[in-house]
């Protein structure tokens, strides 16, 4: 089976283990991901709050290529991508006047509405379903305590993945595979990613408070689907630790990478050496 | 209750349910199912030797499932009867035939585990609806712990752990670990004021009881602190504003003005996570207890009897009155009357009021021999009507009948019924019914008035 | 000097904010829930309840001076829990396009120049190049060493890249930067 990919930027620099991660678990899952021909930025936030019509004008464009590419379903890793497709596909879907006028602004051929925007989670969830995740799983992940983290996704605009409060999609995958998902309080917290670079201290505190949280609840990773809560809490867990005297030492791994370990996968394909906090817990599978 | 149920002009029927009701005022037939209580209440003196010996506990539903019942039980110790009925679900006489111990014990011979429910016929002249409310079921809030967390409890809760003689002998406890609480969070307007998850109004008591609660808090834990975060504070009673301020002066409660965002679990305790608009911070509390005031809705079975009653009711299932200013405990049908919180969220004072206020409207109907209707209503003309009987289907008051005219079937409506609302008038094909006063040639006359003004004479 | 309300229109600002992304802050019943729960809360200058009292008030240039509307990371956890429904993030997402259109001084330099950053480095490659992004950041806020230690560390693991990731056909990414409008008029409610 084949069908689109949308990397995205992230994907393609700081998140390059969550790509890798992804192309290896749809490799073993027999599905092959052909990257939208080239796609452009989704805009993130920046587009939205500089001009609307921007904001939805570069997913806009991403939609015309996947069409243009015959590409049916097409999945986007990362959650600002993937909510920034889905509104704009939902959007211009239920208002023809948007949509000849996002074709007029891009100066393009045009989006029909013919594409099916994925999550990793729903499609790992619905398309290919629990069940062969099962039957893929040749390490079970045996006693790896796992604190599925959401961040944002599931309040993001054009997601309707999960209960938004107390979303369980990642956990029951993560469960799938074998190990433990804890049941924590700060799934669905804000990370402050997009304050990172702007307002480090924010994004340095709210990562100390899902750090916490995981910790308390005795994980011994936290799983994540997004390349910015990835980042943000394992790239500056050492800054978190240097400001408020912790000593966290909690591995952020892509959902995906826990999939490929339990599917048997080697680990080269899988991105750990990416990681600052070296994900040593998982060594043992 | 108790004196009531003694009244030899009072039946009482408990454990018991409106299976049907036909008819109109003055002349109402109201089938009653009693329940099969599997005691005989004739027999039974309520000595309580089988509750005793019942090995089989349940969760009290009475206690909020803080204490235990028996299988066999009363369900609290003033209920009256004082008889006590078998829980059929749990008893482990009808789930395995085993046991039978209250039958052995009783020295009334009063247990019968044969007993079947039983359907009685009663002619009333007037209904008085006093159904009540139920809970807001509050796990639809997901960030709140979506009922996750043990000591997240409601205010009825609360009120059960107050009553010295209740599950925890007035002791405030956290369900968890059966420590004592002292630092307690009431959240106001859980389901109330939320068009978004709940239901748009004011749910009336919570502010009081609220306030109540604390009070009653600071006197049985003396170094409890509590705290409540509201939207606005509804004290708008007698003496109400100074209640709240007196729990606010001597009881020490302090009033965090802010909707409570996220409750989540930190160790032992429960964060509440919160803001003070007024000082313009966002806080957070550590709990021990955290209490919902949850909203007050109509019961689940609220619509059914409205239906049986041909009695409207609102988008949330609250019973509508026929005036919300001049006709407040009148129902739109004739001789229904409503009471408490099955209209609307009330307060006891407001309940006793009304109550009053339905009865003698009741006692109105009965102390007179004729009763007074409104004119306008509608009359069907028996030589016109053709019998199709398509305004019975049309009347929303079960007001039309058929009756024997002439060696044929027509159409009649009964004056006490009807309410003139004018649906059959224009479903008649054969122009028989028509509103008195609302005649076709009274409204052709009324539209011609204008446009033929110079002809009209004035008598 | 107390603010006379009455000056103007005391619905301005609301019927401004409405009529740009469709949502009306005067169904806000000032219950703060936004604020409880707004992770970035404690920066801020006002509470998100109290940027939609400026609304209701119409003092428009206190709610665009504010540096809540720029410290807003758009995580929707108010929107989403909002009893009345109200798009809470979209509003401050709104008023942030009014600054920029406007020229307002943002209420945060720093946020608004990354995002302009961002926002360039999209306009010339198609996509973000991330170390540009922050090497341009860097000098525009004029703190040159700003995580100077995590940059080797990102580099040793190959997460940053030294040229940036360019799409081939630029054309139509220009075309939407030169055309697109601020604010698209919202449907009319069916």
């Amino acid at each position: 089976m084949e069908i689109g990919y949308f990397p995205g930027c992230s994907l393609h620099s700081t998140a390059q283990e969550f790509d890798l991660s992804v192309k290896t678990v749809c490799d073993i899952l027999g599905v092959r991901l052909m990257e939208i021909p080239d796609w452009n930025c989704c805009g993130a936030s920046a587009a939205h709050e500089t001009s609307e019509e921007l904001g939805l004008a570069l997913p806009y464009l991403d939609l015309v290529k996947a069409e243009t590419a015959n590409l049916e379903t097409v999945l986007s890793p990362c959650p600002a991508c993937f909510s920034h497709l889905a509104e704009t596909h939902e959007k211009v879907v239920g208002d023809q006047t948007l949509g000849e006028r996002l074709k007029s602004v891009t100066e393009s051929r045009g989006y029909e509405g013919g594409v099916n925007n994925r999550h990793v989670l729903d499609y790992f969830m619905d398309d290919v379903g629990l069940g062969t995740i099962k039957e893929k799983v040749k390490t079970p992940l045996e006693g790896l305590k796992v604190a599925c983290y959401y961040g944002c996704l599931t309040r993001l605009p054009g997601v309707n993945l999960d209960s938004v409060e107390h979303p369980e999609m990642m956990d029951k995958i993560v469960a799938a595979l074998g190990a433990e998902a804890m049941d924590w309080t700060h799934k669905t917290e804000c990370c402050g990613a997009s304050l990172s670079i702007t307002r480090t201290e924010i994004a340095l505190r709210l990562g100390r408070e899902i750090l916490d949280a995981a910790q308390r609840a005795g994980a011994d990773c936290v799983a994540v689907v997004c390349p910015l809560c990835q980042s943000n809490l394992d790239v500056r867990q050492a800054g978190i630790n240097g400001k408020y005297k912790t000593a966290f030492s909690l591995p952020i791994v892509y959902l995906t990478q826990l999939m490929g370990v339990a599917f048997g996968a080697p680990k080269s394909q899988l991105g750990f050496d990416k990681h600052v906090v070296a994900p040593d817990v998982l060594k043992k599978y | 209750m108790t004196e009531s149920s003694q009244d030899e002009n009072i039946e009482v029927f408990t454990y018991s349910e409106i299976e049907n009701i036909e008819g109109f005022i003055g002349n109402f037939d109201v089938t009653i199912r009693k329940k099969a209580r599997s005691v005989d209440m004739a027999k039974c003196t309520g000595c309580g030797e089988c509750v005793q010996k019942c090995p089989t506990k349940v969760p009290s539903e009475f206690d909020m499932g803080l204490g235990k019942r028996k299988a066999i039980y009363t369900p609290f110790a003033q209920a009256v009867p004082n008889v006590p009925v078998i829980d059929r679900d749990h008893c482990l006489k009808f789930l395995k035939d085993k046991c039978g111990v209250c039958q052995k014990v009783c020295p009334a011979d009063a247990v019968d585990y044969t007993q079947k429910d039983e359907m009685v016929q009663r002619k009333v002249g007037a209904i008085i609806v006093a159904t009540g409310f139920s809970l807001f079921d509050w796990t639809v809030y997901e960030e709140y712990g979506g009922g996750r967390y043990k000591d997240v409890i409601t205010g009825l809760h609360l009120e059960r752990m107050l009553d010295t003689s209740g599950p925890t002998e007035g002791k405030v406890i956290r369900p968890s670990d059966g420590r004592e609480a002292k630092q307690i969070v009431f959240v106001q307007c859980v389901g109330s004021r939320d068009e978004a998850k709940g239901v748009p109004y004011c749910s009336r008591i919570c502010c009081m009881y609220t306030a109540k609660q604390t009070i009653l808090l600071k006197d049985h834990i003396p170094d409890s602190q509590s705290y409540v975060f509201y939207i606005d504070i509804r004290a708008a009673g007698k003496n109400y504003e100074e209640f709240v301020k007196k729990a606010q002066r001597e009881s020490g409660t302090v009033y965090i003005r802010g909707r409570v965002s996220k409750i989540y679990d930190r160790g032992d305790k429960l964060i509440v996570q919160g803001a003070d608009t007024l000082a313009g911070e966002r806080v957070e509390i550590e709990a021990d207890l955290v209490v919902l005031a949850t909203a007050v809705v109509p019961n689940p079975d609220a619509v059914k009897l409205a239906q049986m009653l041909n009695m409207p009711y609102d988008q949330y299932g609250f019973y509508t009155e026929a005036h919300p200013k001049l006709q407040p405990v009148e129902s739109v049908t004739a001789g229904v009357f409503l009471t408490g919180s099955c209209q609307f969220p009330k307060d006891i004072p407001d309940s006793v009021a009304m109550t009053g206020a339905a009865s003698v409207r009741a006692c109105a109907v009965f102390s007179q021999d004729e009763l007074t209707i409104e004119p306008k209503i509608a009359w069907v003309d028996p030589e016109v009507c053709s019998g199709c009987f398509n305004c019975m289907e049309a009347c929303p008051f079960d007001a039309i009948i058929s009756e024997e005219y002439q060696g044929r079937y027509v159409a009649r409506v009964r004056e006490s019924v009807c309410h003139g609302c004018g649906n059959c008038a224009a479903t008649c094909r054969t122009k028989a019914v028509n509103v008195k006063g609302f005649t076709d040639e009274e409204i052709y006359a009324q539209i011609e008035a204008p446009f033929f003004e110079e002809e009209v004479e004035v008598a | 000097m107390p603010e006379i309300l009455n000056r103007g229109d005391i619905h301005a600002f609301k019927n401004e904010v409405l009529a740009l992304i469709g949502q009306d802050a005067s169904r806000c019943i000032q219950c703060g829930k936004c604020s409880s729960g707004c992770p970035i809360a404690y920066e801020m200058e006002h509470l998100p309840s109290q940027i939609l009292r400026f609304i209701q008030l119409n003092m428009r240039d206190k709610a665009l001076a504010s540096n809540t509307i720029w410290l807003c990371a758009v995580c929707e956890t108010c929107t989403v829990r909002c009893p009345e429904s109200i798009d809470i993030a979209g509003i401050m997402d709104a008023l942030r396009k009014i600054c920029r259109r406007e020229g307002v001084m943002p209420g945060d330099k720093k946020i608004a120049k990354f995002n302009e950053i961002f926002l360039n480095s999209i306009r010339g490659n198609g996509r973000v190049y991330e170390l540009g992004l922050v090497m341009k950041y860097n000098m525009a806020t004029a703190q040159p060493f700003k995580d100077a230690l995590l940059g080797p560390v990102m580099f040793g693991k190959g997460k940053l890249k030294v040229a940036p990731d360019k799409v081939q056909d630029i054309a139509p990414v220009k075309a939407a930067f030169s055309k697109a409008k601020t604010f698209i008029a919202p449907k009319a409610k069916e």
